[in-house]
């Protein structure tokens, strides 16, 4: 009976051989892509259990990892609650990060990112714990405060860029949400915050600023103006324009109004400065006309339309359509037909009139701070594109000055400081109230800061005032806090 | 038949046994402190009573060997030690991760049922002069073997635990009979065989070069197989049903030496898969999650198999350490994925040594049934060193996907009393079996047929 014993223990060997080579299949050869795999919330807890970086901003921490003694190691906490909501997002166990610099920032903020190769070799070595690197913003504390208060209980979106760098000094968007609920280790209360949050029906978790698309309203005057400078239909702020009560559109029945009924000036003419004081559709409908959708898609493009920012939350493009008829590039002159923007993209053209023409990307991240404080990157401003000539911008501001100074913009005002704004209502759905815009910059001659405002539904059907009262007032309170 | 030739005093080997038993206590002890460490940067405050029943148990193991079964080989225990000690480490870190301490921790279950365990194994040494004895029950261990496994088929007693009727319930105690079939039903099989050997090996046609047996002949094969399927149907317990087969096979074939009834085993085998496959929607939901684990469709059926991967894969090469990983993630980590924990914790390199104790263990034990003199004995070796192996190769497989996974204990690991009760009786009985093997002939005129009986002679023993 030995010989079938010995086979025996021949089977038994390669059985165990079996063990063997499937043990280390799996702890060796595909340990890593077994690692990569998405459900495998090992990997997850792996990333917890690691020390991430900071997101500061002036200082002051606005997201930050505690140290708690549970199975997770880390507990993520926002010390500002839900002023810097949007912004950072939150780092949730239960439910992810997919917002905010949370999500698009997260190789940096756990340590995972190629640029902190080095130092996670020198931690490997040391046997240092890696620790995610901190990101400092570029926002200005009291600006992002005073948006905030500004905004109050309105839904909408504030953005306040430095004109002469693209630095985003202010980034709101309300309503808002407490980051930490969500971020919490108790994963029934983060399950509940998340699912209050997710199926909030205003959106709270929406970065209205960067990820909401809105008609601009009037405040696309100012690109339509920029166009019709810039190709030659006018030559100044004093050049004559038609201002008749009604602009007749060709190829429709349809008319474009003047929202008062009025004619913009005698013998239904006005000039360029009186039109955009008065925000006279009919004079900018008709240099959408002379300039058809081409030519004013091209320029809206130069501001930064249809470019996927990323600052380095995503910025959804802002669009202006292509092959438009003769009474669509008349409609969308005004801001109106299928024209959609983000506020960013609004600041982003005040910003661009305010900088000689030249518009900065913008970015939000001053700089990135190892554990170590070194600093590994550095926000650097760079140019996006000159969207129109120095001469061009200087026309529109000293028109944009006289819409803050004796136009439907007067409660931007700031005593001692020039200001140069341009006021929008923007009709979005029939039933109802349109949303009120505001963009400025200011001081007029050194511009330090740009502001866009929108409030939803602020407007009043039928006039140009709600950006005036509404929207205005916040962008002064944002310019105020950064110059004062 | 041939047997080594030994020297006429061969040592005994108990000194060997005594070093690696102090190396085996010596493993467990810094596995546990380590995980204490890991977890609460303390050292376990009641290590010096745990430490020393453990120790003690040991010594106790040894010293009674040394006294009744002095020739018995001396990795067998010590192997059995590390093993059944990391799994009451693991157990007891699965316990910390639960927060479930003191009385309240399986750990302290597993320890009550360790220290049966060698209770039970001292009972069978001491009680046990010589194997061959247990040739007398071979009718009895089939009577016994068959009601054990039938049991939790009774009404009101037996219970259905994650989709297999494996369990009895008495009172406050559930139990595993299966375990205990698994020794009863080697006995029968070493028993029975070892009879019919002549006339199952001898008899038949050759066809294609392979001696088949007679039709007549084909009975008890069939009968074991029929009794497998009968598991299969009516328990859904896939893994106790192939340990069973297979077992029954590979002893078959040792007895009468003739491949042909493995070629039979396997056919039979491959219809019985292949009836279970097209009736039992339960298995081919195995076949799927063993082909594709990480499917979105296999996670939403069962993750359990993919959870225990990524442990394993997250332990890599050298582990997170011992209390450092996360092996509660994965379902069964302290029973049926025992293996996936500790080769989480312990790494690649820490689950290449249990595979190979368990190889060496399993070794250890073909080597005695070589050695040892007589048929039944050697069938009963053999038998129990395969069913540990095969028993492993089912449920390490399956976890590391060489097979379907199939729910089966880990001997020696597993939390459970059942499954650790009947192994220690397997150690038992090796040990005894091993002795015999070893142990220097009596002179010559002693027992002068002792070498050349044929192995069927059941004899009263006066070894001694």
């Amino acid at each position: 009976m030995n010989t079938p014993v010995r086979r025996l223990s021949v089977l038994i060997a390669a059985l165990f051989a079996a063990l063997l080579v499937a043990s280390t299949m799996v702890q060796f050869v595909q340990s890593k892509s077994l690692d990569d795999m998405a459900a495998n919330k090992r990997t997850l807890l792996d990333n917890y259990s690691r020390e991430r970086g900071a997101i500061v901003v002036a200082d002051q921490n606005i997201a930050a990892s505690v140290k708690v003694d549970d199975q997770y190691k880390w507990l993520r906490t926002y010390p500002q609650g839900k002023l810097y909501s949007q912004i950072t997002g939150f780092y949730s166990y239960a439910v992810g990060n997919p917002y905010g610099l949370e999500h698009t920032s997260d190789d940096l903020l756990s340590g995972g990112s190629d640029s902190l190769f080095v130092r996670r070799v020198t931690d490997l070595l040391t046997g240092r714990q890696t620790a995610g690197a901190t990101l400092d913003l570029t926002i200005d504390p009291k600006a992002q405060a005073a948006a905030d208060k500004a905004l109050g209980n309105n839904r909408g979106a504030v953005v306040a860029l430095d004109p002469q760098t693209g630095a985003v000094l202010a980034m709101v968007s309300h309503p808002q949400y407490d980051p930490n609920p969500i971020s919490s280790h108790d994963l029934k209360k983060a399950g509940a915050a998340w699912n209050t949050l997710r199926t909030d029906p205003d959106k709270a978790f929406l970065n209205r600023s960067i990820s909401e698309l809105y008609p601009p309203g009037s405040t696309f005057k100012v690109v339509t103006a920029a166009a019709a400078l810039e190709n030659g239909i006018v030559t100044d702020e004093n050049s004559v324009v038609p201002g008749p009560a009604t602009l007749d559109l060709p190829l429709t029945d349809t008319n474009l109004p003047n929202e008062t009924g009025q004619p913009c000036g005698p013998n239904n003419q006005t000039t360029l400065i009186h039109a955009m004081e008065i925000s006279c559709n009919t004079a900018f409908g008709s240099l959408g006309l002379d300039l058809g959708g081409e030519k004013l898609r091209a320029q809206a493009a130069k501001f930064g339309f249809g470019d996927s920012l990323q600052v380095p939350l995503r910025v959804t493009p802002s669009s202006v359509p292509a092959d438009l008829n003769a009474p669509q590039a008349a409609q969308s002159a005004i801001g109106q037909y299928d024209v959609r923007t983000t506020p960013l993209q609004m600041a982003m053209v005040a910003a661009g009139i305010a900088n000689g023409g030249r518009v900065m990307t913008p970015y939000l991240i001053q700089s990135v701070r190892t554990a170590g404080l070194d600093v590994i990157e550095t926000g650097k401003p760079s140019e996006l594109s000159q969207a129109v000539s120095s001469r061009t911008a200087q026309i529109i501001t000293k028109m944009m000055v006289a819409v803050v100074d004796n136009g439907s913009g007067a409660r931007a005002q700031i005593s001692g400081v020039a200001v140069a704004g341009k006021t929008g209502t923007a009709q979005h759905d029939p039933g109802k109230p349109p949303h009120a815009w505001f963009i400025s910059f200011a001081p007029a001659s050194d511009p330090k800061v740009a502001v866009a405002v929108v409030v939803e539904d602020g407007g009043v059907t039928g006039s140009e005032i709600g950006g005036g009262r509404v929207a205005a007032p916040i962008a002064r309170a944002v310019m105020e806090a950064v110059l004062r | 038949m041939t047997t080594t030739v030994e020297p006429l005093n061969p040592p005994t080997r108990r000194g060997l046994e005594l070093v690696l038993l102090i190396v085996a206590v010596a493993i467990v002890l810094l596995a546990w402190v380590t995980v204490d460490l890991n977890r609460n940067d303390t050292v376990p405050a009641n290590i010096v009573p745990v430490a020393g029943g453990f120790a003690a148990l040991a010594v106790v193991m040894h010293l009674v060997v040394r006294w009744r079964a002095a020739y018995a080989d001396p990795v067998l225990l010590p192997i059995v030690v590390v093993l059944n000690g990391l799994g009451l480490v693991m157990i007891h870190r699965l316990d910390l991760a639960r927060g479930e301490l003191g009385v309240d921790g399986d750990a302290y279950r597993q320890l009550i049922w360790t220290t049966l365990g060698v209770v039970l194994a001292l009972v069978v040494i001491i009680g046990l002069r010589d194997h061959r004895l247990l040739r007398r029950y071979t009718f009895i261990s089939l009577a016994a073997g068959i009601v054990l496994l039938l049991l939790p088929l009774v009404p009101g007693l037996g219970r259905t635990v994650n989709g297999s009727r494996i369990w009895i319930s008495l009172g406050p105690l559930s139990f595993q009979p299966g375990e205990f079939a698994k020794v009863a039903l080697t006995i029968f099989f070493a028993g029975y065989l070892v009879q019919t050997r002549d006339v199952l090996s001898l008899a038949g046609k050759k066809v294609l070069g392979f001696t088949f047996p007679r039709g007549r002949d084909l009975g008890p094969i069939l009968v074991a197989w029929v009794l497998a399927l009968l598991i299969l149907v009516f328990q859904k317990d896939l893994g106790s049903a192939l340990l069973f087969f297979g077992l029954f096979v590979a002893m078959l074939y040792v007895a009468t030496e003739r491949v042909s009834w493995i070629v039979i085993g396997l056919l039979l085998f491959a219809v019985a898969v292949a009836f279970a496959l097209s009736a039992f929607s339960h298995f081919q939901r195995r076949v799927d999650l063993w082909l594709d684990p990480f499917s979105a469709d296999s996670l939403a059926m069962s993750d359990q198999l993919a959870k225990g991967l990524w442990g394993m894969a997250a332990g890599g090469l050298t582990g997170s350490g011992l209390g450092a990983g996360r092996p509660w993630l994965t379902p069964f980590a302290e029973s049926d994925f025992i293996f996936p924990s500790l080769a989480e914790e312990m790494g690649l390199i820490g689950g290449v040594g249990i595979i190979l104790l368990y190889l060496i263990f399993c070794q250890r034990g073909v080597r005695t049934a070589l050695g040892v003199r007589d048929g039944f004995g050697k069938l009963l070796a053999i038998g129990l060193s395969f069913s540990v192996a095969f028993q492993v190769f089912i449920v390490i497989g399956g976890v590391t996907r060489v097979i379907p996974l199939t729910g089966l204990t880990t001997p020696f690991m597993s939390l459970g009393g059942s499954s650790l009760l009947a192994n220690w009786m397997i150690l038992a009985l090796l040990l005894r079996i091993s002795d015999q093997a070893r142990r220097p002939l009596p002179a010559a005129s002693d027992n002068p047929l002792e070498d050349a009986a044929p192995a069927d002679v059941t004899q009263v023993v006066k070894l001694r």
